[in-house]
């Protein structure tokens, strides 16, 4: 396969570089180093902007209004996009504009109506209910929360934790189980209103990254009708495994995109930085980080582009995508520790966007699945299901 | 152990001299009127030059005096100030007087 852009692309990539260039990092140095979101009158012009660049929504479907873009060129533009202090979770700060969750686009067409189109309208946000305090690697195991039929509806109770915006959100997609005896095959996935009675986000969950927090929800007789049914009774692990294994090549690039950033400035402060009368990029000891920073960026980006080219192709990608996962945010982490090693004191420094990368990446290691989870999912290509 | 919700240590006096013995870390804060009633919640961030000390020399010069202070070093810094705010607003319905003139986006919790 060859991954070399187009002109086409390139053109795309240097249009998105001048935008995080000249429009996005200007921004971010006047906000708190730990800041996830742009003032309201600088985030709606730059929405204009990437409109009028016909980049808006990049990851809706076209048949929905989305830019038609192949998923490809939309990893190149994803690892351009995350350059910047906040891009590894908020790139560019959402001016892209977002397609909300995944699944949404599969629901009927009267939560089309009342979900998905509001939601690409951007007047109503979403949030994702998967993982629970009993776990969140192995869902369709750990999902404990209960649905259960009552006058024509399910009655949920439960809880759910480490989930990003539920407070925020109009709705969100919450998965329950309502069948026991069925393991993965007694999931159901549901829409719930935010301001169904029952529904509570008790706390805030710090974690890492601090520039965002997370939430831990609890469902209390939380009564929802049928009409809330996203897809089918029983069949919620699917739409719910879909979605982790598409987010995968996205996550990955934005791995890519910070590793990218902390290495170019770990090569500019290289040629620049000077000790013992000589420039840290003459010595060694820098060169092999450095070489090793830009085998980690290359492996990953080949490996993401692959699993990319793959999906667009229409072809099985869940191995591709994990081994993307695993490379992008295993090396990423590994770059940006080089990086600060090699900036040294300042490194450290809230000055610069390495500590913060550096805490964020560690994350990804774990969220989207973990590392141990993408092996086992490349292990079981590997060995085939009958252990051949 | 425990995760604490809510900020409440014991209030002490805004004055220069409780001021200048901060610590320059980052942070949160409180201020109250000298009846306990929280009129703001703020943050000493990253771009603050001596953290908590520099947020509450600054409150000190713009109120004057009467006003009481307690303070939490934290490094989650804008995760614990928007949970304080968040619980604030669950507990008494509302933001304290001065947030409420600007306030940031914020979600809502429900608190146990």
């Amino acid at each position: 396969m060859d991954f070399e852009p187009s002109s086409e692309q390139q053109m795309l990539i240097d249009q998105v570089r001048r935008y995080v260039r000249d429009e996005i990092i200007p921004l971010e140095a006047k906000l708190d180093p730990d800041a996830s979101e742009l003032p309201s009158d600088d985030h709606a012009r730059l929405v204009e902007k990437t409109k009028a660049m016909g980049l808006f929504g990049i990851d809706i479907p076209k048949e929905f209004g989305g830019p038609d873009i192949d998923i490809v060129t939309r990893v190149l533009l994803a690892i351009e996009m995350a350059q910047h202090r906040a891009g590894l979770y908020v790139p560019c700060y959402g001016t892209f504009g977002g397609a909300g969750l995944a699944q949404i686009f599969e629901a009927n067409d009267d939560q089309k109506e009342r979900y998905l189109y509001p939601t690409l309208r951007g007047e109503k946000k979403p949030f994702f209910g998967l993982t629970e305090p009993s776990g969140g690697s192995d869902p369709a195991r750990a999902i404990q929360t209960r649905a259960e039929r009552k006058d024509n509806g399910w009655v949920l109770n439960g809880a759910k934790i480490f989930i990003s915006g539920a407070d925020r959100a109009q709705y969100g997609i919450v998965f329950a189980r309502t069948d026991a005896s069925k393991g993965r095959a007694g999931i159901t996935c549901f829409i719930v209103d935010a301001d169904t009675p029952g529904f509570h986000v008790r706390r805030v969950v710090h974690t890492l990254r601090s520039s965002s927090y997370a939430t831990e929800l609890e469902f209390k007789d939380c009564w929802v009708s049928d009409h809330q049914i996203l897809g089918e009774v029983n069949k919620g692990f699917a739409v719910a495994n879909d979605r982790l294994t598409r987010q995968r090549i996205p996550y990955a690039a934005g791995c890519i995109g910070v590793a990218i950033a902390a290495h170019e400035m770990a090569i500019e402060w290289a040629k620049m930085r000077s000790t013992f009368g000589e420039k840290l990029a003459n010595r060694q000891a820098i060169q092999w980080m450095l070489v090793d920073n830009e085998i980690d960026i290359r492996t990953a980006r080949h490996f993401t582009l692959e699993a990319a080219e793959k999906a667009r192709r229409g072809l099985p990608f869940r191995t591709e995508a994990a081994i993307a996962k695993l490379t992008a945010s295993e090396g990423g982490g590994r770059v940006v520790d080089r990086a600060m090693q090699i900036h040294g004191g300042m490194g450290m420094t809230k000055d610069l966007p390495l500590e913060r990368w550096y805490r964020e990446m560690r994350i990804r290691r774990v969220g989207e699945g973990p590392s141990e989870v993408q092996r086992m999912v490349i292990a079981r290509e590997i060995l085939g299901s009958n252990l051949r | 152990m425990a995760i604490r919700l809510r900020l409440d240590k014991p209030w002490r006096p805004l004055t220069a001299e409780e001021a200048r013995r901060l610590p320059g870390q980052l942070g949160v804060y409180q201020v109250a009127d000298a009846h306990g009633t929280i009129v703001f919640i703020g943050q000493a961030g990253a771009r603050s030059a001596f953290g908590l000390r520099s947020e509450l020399q600054r409150e000190l010069g713009e109120r004057g005096d009467g006003y009481q202070f307690r303070v939490e070093v934290n490094m989650q810094y804008r995760t614990r100030w928007f949970e304080l705010l968040m619980v604030h607003k669950a507990d008494h319905g509302s933001l304290p007087a001065d947030n409420a003139k600007n306030p940031p986006p914020l979600g809502r919790l429900s608190p146990a």
